[in-house]
């Protein structure tokens, strides 16, 4: 008896649970439906490469793709995004190795690097709806990126540079 | 005993009066009820549903003052991109409206604009359908005036390909609703959102005329 009822809270309780694919990987997650999504990732799934910054949707530090669309996780609840497919910077290549990341090593864009994992996954989403961005392109995309330290200038040529790896690398598949 | 014949009389003629009376009747009623489900737009011959010019034209006014308020003009702006606050400043980031309204690249609008409001002054506000008019047909309401604004909208091919009946569902929309949902740290619309509809309908139902 006493087995069964442990049983039926465990059977609710699993009900209750939140199911989240990150990274290509399913996570089972005991949370308020409306907890920030950037909470889960970080505090209770433990990817701590997404970072907060304001809270409010202002600064893009805390950007991750839901979906494929670069979503500010700070002000995303953890609902909306239950059972979608959410890619956080430690999957968005599986060896560091996406024309962006490649482009950030080669021109050493980061300063403090604090907002450079919003800063990747947003030009990521740049680069795959235009393979060519002009400088306008890029600013349409990354203005909403803040970078404290001012690496704006390093953000744009490390674009343009993962335009021609990514490029590159498209001809040398095909 | 002189008046019984009158009387049976009388009480022959009014049987076929009658009858052709109903028939005619029911013909007419008929009739109207067949025009009021043809075109709903026409209205049931309700005295409100008539067409009057200087009514119409008079809530149009009333109508205006809310798709002028911020919370409406704000996402109707003349350029691409959108506006923000009471002031209506030109949105932060630098975001644009994109081909379908809805932003571009890492600068879509739901990426920060939830389903719901975020608590908290001046953070994004929400609704599922976030979003500009798209490019192809901006649905312009910043800078034009009253008599401009009335004939856009009753514009087939300048609303978004609405015909009156649409118009008036338009009214019930959530996004529009969500005008009167601003968040913290907005002002709401000038009017309730029942007497922005009354006065939205009433506009519409009594011939969509654009003031003077």
């Amino acid at each position: 008896m006493q087995l069964n009822i442990y049983s039926t809270i465990i059977y609710y309780k699993f009900q209750l649970m939140t199911t989240l694919n990150v990274n290509q990987k399913v996570y089972q997650v005991d949370v308020d439906p409306n907890m920030p999504l950037l909470w889960v990732i970080r505090d209770i799934i433990g990817l701590t490469g997404t970072k907060y910054g304001c809270g409010v949707a202002q600064c893009g530090a805390c950007v991750v793709h839901l979906n494929g669309e670069a979503v500010r996780s700070c002000v995303t609840k953890v609902s909306r995004a239950e059972g979608q497919k959410i890619v956080t910077i430690e999957g968005l290549s599986a060896n560091n190795d996406h024309p962006a990341q490649l482009a950030w090593q080669e021109i050493d864009v980061p300063q403090c690097g604090y907002c450079h994992s919003g800063q990747l996954m947003s030009a990521a989403v740049l680069l795959r709806d235009n393979p060519n961005p002009t400088d306008q392109d890029i600013d349409i995309a990354m203005s909403g990126n803040i970078c404290r330290c001012g690496t704006y200038l390093r953000i744009r040529k490390a674009i343009h540079l993962a335009a021609e790896i990514q490029k590159n690398k498209t001809a040398v598949i095909s | 005993m002189k008046q019984e014949p009158q009387i049976k009389f009388h009480s022959r003629l009014p049987v076929k009066t009658m009858a052709v009376m109903i028939a005619v009747v029911s013909l007419i009623t008929a009739s109207l009820a067949f025009r009021a489900t043809g075109d709903p737009t026409k209205g049931t011959g309700n005295n409100a549903d008539k067409k009057d010019s200087v009514a119409s034209a008079k809530a149009f006014l009333k109508v205006y003052k809310v798709l002028m308020s911020p919370r409406c003009m704000n996402c109707h702006p003349a350029g691409d991109a959108p506006l923000q606050g009471d002031d209506s400043h030109i949105h932060t980031m630098d975001v644009v409206r994109g081909p379908d309204g809805k932003g571009m690249y890492a600068a879509k609008c739901s990426n920060c604009h939830q389903p719901a409001n975020v608590p908290g002054q001046h953070t994004p506000p929400g609704n599922p359908k976030w979003q500009l008019p798209p490019s192809d047909m901006k649905m312009v309401f910043q800078g034009k005036t009253a008599r401009q604004l009335a004939l856009q909208i009753m514009n087939y091919n300048m609303n978004g390909h609405k015909n009156k009946e649409q118009l008036i569902e338009h009214a019930r929309d959530t996004l529009v609703k969500s005008a009167w949902n601003m968040g913290e740290g907005r002002v709401p619309p000038p009017m309730s959102y029942s007497a922005f509809v009354n006065v939205w309908d009433e506009w519409i139902k009594k011939g969509g005329y654009a003031p003077k």
